[in-house]
This record gives C-alpha cells, structure tokens and sequence, in this order.
C-alpha cells in the first residue's frame, strides 16, 4: 500500500509542478495494481496536493504551478473513480459558491482538489447572498464553501451567515480567498466555521466539518 | 530644512535619507467619500477626481498625488465593460477575449481619442496646474503581461502562457504597444512617475523560471520605451526572489507585499530598488489609532534607514471599508515617528 510512502508522493508532485500529465498518470497507473481508488486518493493525490499547497503558501510554488496540478488530479482521478461512483463520499452534502465575485479561479481550483479527493460537491456557479441562501435551504447543503477576491464580497459572508441562521439553518460555512489570507481573523469576524488559506486546507476544513456535522 | 514632497521623493529615489520618510496614502475610491459622490459618479468626471485628491492631499499631508481610477479602465478601453460597485472598487466584466483566436483580431486602442483614458489625462493635467513641481503625481499603467487576466480570465491566460506561446507573443505586442503610449501620455500630461502594475511577474501567480522566459522579456522592453522613471508594483503578489530580475530592468522602485519579512526585502533592495510599501491595507478597516501608529512605527523602524522607502500600502490602493480615522492616524504617526534626523 502507499500510504505515507512520501518518497512517491514527492515524485509524483514533481510531475504535477512540471505539469506533466503523462508522467503522473504513470505513477497512478503503476500504484493501481496494489491499490484501491480510494488509497491512491487519499495516500498520493491528496498528499501531493496538500505540499503543493504549502508549497505555494510558503512562496516555493506558482499559482499556475497550483492550478495545472489541481486540474490534473482531476481528470486523473476521474478516470479511476468517475462521478457516479458509489466510492466517492457525498457526505456531507456540499456545494462551493464564488459569492457576489467575478474572480473564479480560486473556486475552480478548490473543487478540482476536492473532487481529486474522492469527494463530490455541487457547484453553484457565482451567487449573491441572498440566492446562496435559498440555494443552500432548498438543496438542504450541510457545509457550504465560499470563495471570494474581493474584501467586499467577503464581507457579505457575514449576510449569509445571518440569513442562514434565521432560516434555522445549521449548515457549517467554510471560507477562503485574498482577504482571509491577508487578514487572518476575517473568518471569525463574518462568523464562518472554518478558513483554509490553500485549497489543501479545504480538505481539511471539510473533514473537520464532517466531524461536527455527523 | 523642509522638503517640498519632490524633493522628498527624490532624495529617497536616490538612496539618500530626506528630512522624514515620504508617504503615499494610495486612495483612489476615498476621493468619493470626500465629494458625497458614489464612487461610478465619482470616477466619471475628470473635475471629481481633481478635487478629491486635492482635498486628500491636504487632508492626510502625504506626499503624492494619485490620478489612479481604476484598473479595469484598460479593459475599457480595449471595448471592455465595468462593474461598479456601491462598496469597492469596479472589477471587468465578460473578457473581451472569448475564444483564443479573438487575439488575432485585437488592435490597439488610440490613447489619446479613447473616452476613459482622456478622463486621466485631463485629471493629471488639472492637477499639475495645481502642484507644479512641489508633489509627485503618480500616473498608473498595467504591464502587458497582466492585462490579459482582465482581458480572458485568469485560468483561460495562464493556459495561453503555457500552451500556446505563439498567441501569447501576439498578444503581448498589442498590449505593449498600449501600454507604452498610455504611460507616455500620462508623463506628457504631467504625471512625474508612472507605476507600472504587474502581479503576475510575482512568484505567486508564476514561477521565476517561467516569469524569465516570457514576462521578463516584454517587461524589459516596455518599461525601456516608457520616458520617465517607473516603479513595478506586485499588488501585494511576492517579491524575494525577483528583485535582482526587477533591478536589472531599471525600474526604480519596488511595490512589496506585507506577507514577506521586510527586513529581508530591506537587504535585498538596499540601493538598488526603492522599497514601497508594506502596510496591511485588508487588515487596516480594523485598526485601531493605536494600532495604526505601531504598524507605522514598527515598519519606519526596519525600513527607513539610509533612504531607499516610501511608506505606503501594500497594494496599491487602500480599501473603501479602511476609515477616515485610522488614515489620519496613519499621517500622524508617519509626521511624529517619520523624522530621520530624530535618530
Ligand atoms: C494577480 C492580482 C491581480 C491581477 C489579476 C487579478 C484577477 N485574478 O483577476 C490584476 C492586476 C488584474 C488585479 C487587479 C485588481 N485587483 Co488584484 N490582486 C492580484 C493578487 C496579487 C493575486 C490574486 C489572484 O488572482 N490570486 C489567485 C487566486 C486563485 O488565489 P486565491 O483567491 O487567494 O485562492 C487561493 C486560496 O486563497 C484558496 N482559496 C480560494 N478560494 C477558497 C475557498 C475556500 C473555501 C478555501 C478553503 C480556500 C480557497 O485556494 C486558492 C489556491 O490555493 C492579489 C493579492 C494576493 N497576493 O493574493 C490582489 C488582490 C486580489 N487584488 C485586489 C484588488 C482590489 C484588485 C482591483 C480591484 C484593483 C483596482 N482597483 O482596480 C483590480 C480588479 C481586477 C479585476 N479583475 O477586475 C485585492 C482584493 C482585496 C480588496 N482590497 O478588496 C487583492 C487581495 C490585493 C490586496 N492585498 O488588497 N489583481
């Protein structure tokens, strides 16, 4: 099994920076005959895709560096876990939003990393406040991901958290983008659960709304 | 002896310590607030932005003047559309860039007949009837290699600049030619500096190698063809490990984010590049005067020394949501702790 075989996960994330698809589709080709989906998932992807993030954070890496890899990973583990597969968590019931901004790729990225996680999430595209609540109350969402660049579109955060409330919703809001990285207690102030200032950390911050949610 | 704000700038620019540390309080949306004006009625009137920054200047008792609408304006100008906001700056809307092959039919806006950008030139020009010689005005440009985000989108760029060098280079050379004819009219209207835009030369949109081979060289050929003296601003995007590359372009300053330790970019650029920079604009909505006058204080102490700092932002525009309150109490503490013959 891979797990924590760290030598194969710096080779594979080696591939991923270079942006070559090829090379990492070997590595996960070769990794399949004594793993299940889920192990390469969840021991090579999503390793590989949290130091890239770090790497990132830390300045080592380029956001293109960061985009290509997350896209990668996608189709990649599309191949060996399509959508429809009963291996895929789908819980909890999750959707990502770009709230009320017009500055997508930081959404893209973070549902490319987690679906290339084995998770499935609804994308709701770019809402406002208010049609994200409705959205979320229709859909019964349980952890909401938001997206924003903007300092005023993250500070509407604060607007869904209280609509949802009074909706009588309990679902967990999990927020990212500039202004949270820049202001590190942005999060608590608009009154969201949980921050990941990487796409990486978005799948942590999911596994530990899962915790509260379940 | 006092120094005129030029004088301050310059002695600065030349890595010398002035009479205080100059300061550019970037507000370009707050000239809005001043008027009662929203800010799409603010931006479209040349007279609007004259008086805003005027009354800003003797309000804050900065050290620039700044003719900065906003950087979606390009884009305008190229067919693009706006979006205006109540409560922040106005973003571009649908790239004028659908399909990859929309590059081959882009031409260059003629700057001087173009609506939005005559707005600029007017604004600097009414503003250096009023200022002379005494304060810089700082006109703004987006380097080539960063409009395209606002041109196609981010994802739909970084895929040209990696798969498709040929459109790349073709795109490059409209938006240089743009580029160095609108920063030059700026300097022909009077603007003193142009500030020269370009996040995505930073090592947080892409890596150095890369940024070498494909930025670096429009960048060097734009800003040699721009006839004044340019700093290359990062929006706040990483600077480390590029300040000899943005050194050996000959820009004359350097606009550096708060996430880096300013005592290395201090090393770095020591008499090679002045440091502008690096206060926590996202953060800044929060501070208090108290804490406003320990950022500033804490930043002169490890900045200032031998010249080579303009205190400043870290981004290039301070947000409409920071207050009037904590922008005076920013200039105080620049007038009280700012003085180099203090120490
Ligand atoms: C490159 C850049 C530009 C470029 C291109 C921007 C673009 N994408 O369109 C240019 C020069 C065009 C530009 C212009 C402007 N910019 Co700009 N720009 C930047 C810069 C340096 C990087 C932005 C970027 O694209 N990053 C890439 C994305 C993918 O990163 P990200 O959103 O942070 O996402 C990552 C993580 O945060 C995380 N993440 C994202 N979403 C989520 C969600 C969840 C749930 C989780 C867990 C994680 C997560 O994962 C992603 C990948 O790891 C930032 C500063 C910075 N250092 O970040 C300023 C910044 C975004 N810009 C800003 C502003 C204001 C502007 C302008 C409005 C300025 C103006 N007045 O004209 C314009 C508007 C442009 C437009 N499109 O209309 C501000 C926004 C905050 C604010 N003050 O309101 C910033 C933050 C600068 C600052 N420090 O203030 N900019």
């Amino acid at each position: 099994m891979i797990h924590s075989n760290s030598e194969l996960v710096t080779a594979f994330s080696a591939k991923l920076l270079n942006m070559d698809r090829l090379g990492a589709e070997e590595i996960i080709n070769n990794s399949q005959k004594n793993n299940t989906p889920l192990q390469i998932v969840e021991g090579l992807v999503v390793p590989a895709l949290e130091e890239i993030g770090k790497g990132w954070e830390e300045g080592t890496v380029a956001l293109a560096q960061v985009y290509m890899g997350s896209r990668i990973c996608e189709e990649l583990v599309d191949l060996f876990l399509p959508p429809s597969s009963s291996e895929r968590s789908s819980q909890p019931r999750m959707a990502i939003v770009l709230l009320d901004d017009y500055h997508a790729l930081g959404k893209m990225i973070v549902y490319a990393t987690l679906r290339a996680s084995g998770y499935e999430l609804q994308d709701y595209g770019r809402l406002t406040a208010k049609e994200l609540v409705q959205r979320v109350c229709d859909d019964s969402i349980e952890v909401v991901l938001i997206s924003t660049l903007m300092l005023r579109s993250a500070l509407q955060v604060k607007d869904v958290k209280t609509w949802l409330l009074a909706a009588g919703s309990q679902t967990k809001i999990i927020v990212g983008g500039a202004p949270f990285r820049f202001d590190p207690q942005l999060w608590k102030e608009v009154g969201a659960d949980e921050m990941g200032a990487t796409a990486g950390e978005a799948v942590t911050a999911v596994e530990n709304s899962m915790g509260v949610v379940a | 002896m006092t120094m005129s704000s030029m004088q301050r700038v310059l002695t600065t620019l030349g890595h010398k310590e002035p009479d205080r540390v100059p300061f550019f309080l970037l507000l370009s949306m707050h000239g809005a607030r001043e008027l009662g004006l929203s800010i799409k009625d603010y931006f479209s009137k040349s007279e609007h932005v004259v008086e805003g920054q005027l009354r800003m200047l003797n309000k804050y008792r900065h050290d620039c003047l700044y003719p900065f609408f906003y950087t979606p304006l390009e884009v305008e100008a190229f067919g693009g559309e706006v979006l205006f906001y109540e409560d922040g700056p106005p973003n571009s809307g649908t790239p004028i860039i659908k399909k990859k092959s929309d590059i081959l039919s882009l031409t260059v806006p003629a700057v001087t007949e173009t609506a939005c950008l005559v707005k600029v030139f007017e604004t600097i020009h009414a503003l250096k009837e009023k200022v002379g010689d005494e304060t810089p005005i700082i006109g703004v440009v987006v380097s080539p290699f960063s409009l395209p985000v606002m041109q196609m989108g981010l994802s739909a760029y970084i895929e040209l600049l990696y798969e498709d060098p040929g459109l790349f280079n073709k795109l490059m050379a409209v938006n240089q030619q743009f580029c160095v004819a609108w920063a030059n009219a700026q300097l022909q209207a009077g603007a003193t500096a142009i500030c020269y835009f370009n996040p995505m030369a930073s090592p947080t949109m892409i890596a150095r190698e890369m940024y070498l081979k494909t930025g670096f060289q429009v960048d060097t050929q734009t800003l040699s063809q721009i006839q004044g003296p340019t700093a290359f601003h990062l929006a706040s995007g990483n600077a480390l490990p590029i300040l000899g590359d943005l050194a050996a372009m000959g820009t004359a300053a350097v606009g550096v984010s708060c996430l880096e330790d300013i005592s290395a970019l201090k090393e770095g650029c020591r008499n090679k590049l002045t440091i502008i920079g690096n206060l926590n604009g996202v953060e800044m909505r929060r501070w208090t005067p108290s804490q406003a006058e320990k950022n500033v204080r804490d930043l002169i102490a490890a900045a200032a020394d031998g010249g080579g700092f303009i205190l400043s932002d870290n981004h290039g525009e301070i947000p409409w949501q920071v207050g009037e309150e904590t922008l005076q109490a920013i200039s105080n503490a620049v007038h009280k702790w700012g003085n180099y013959s203090q120490e």
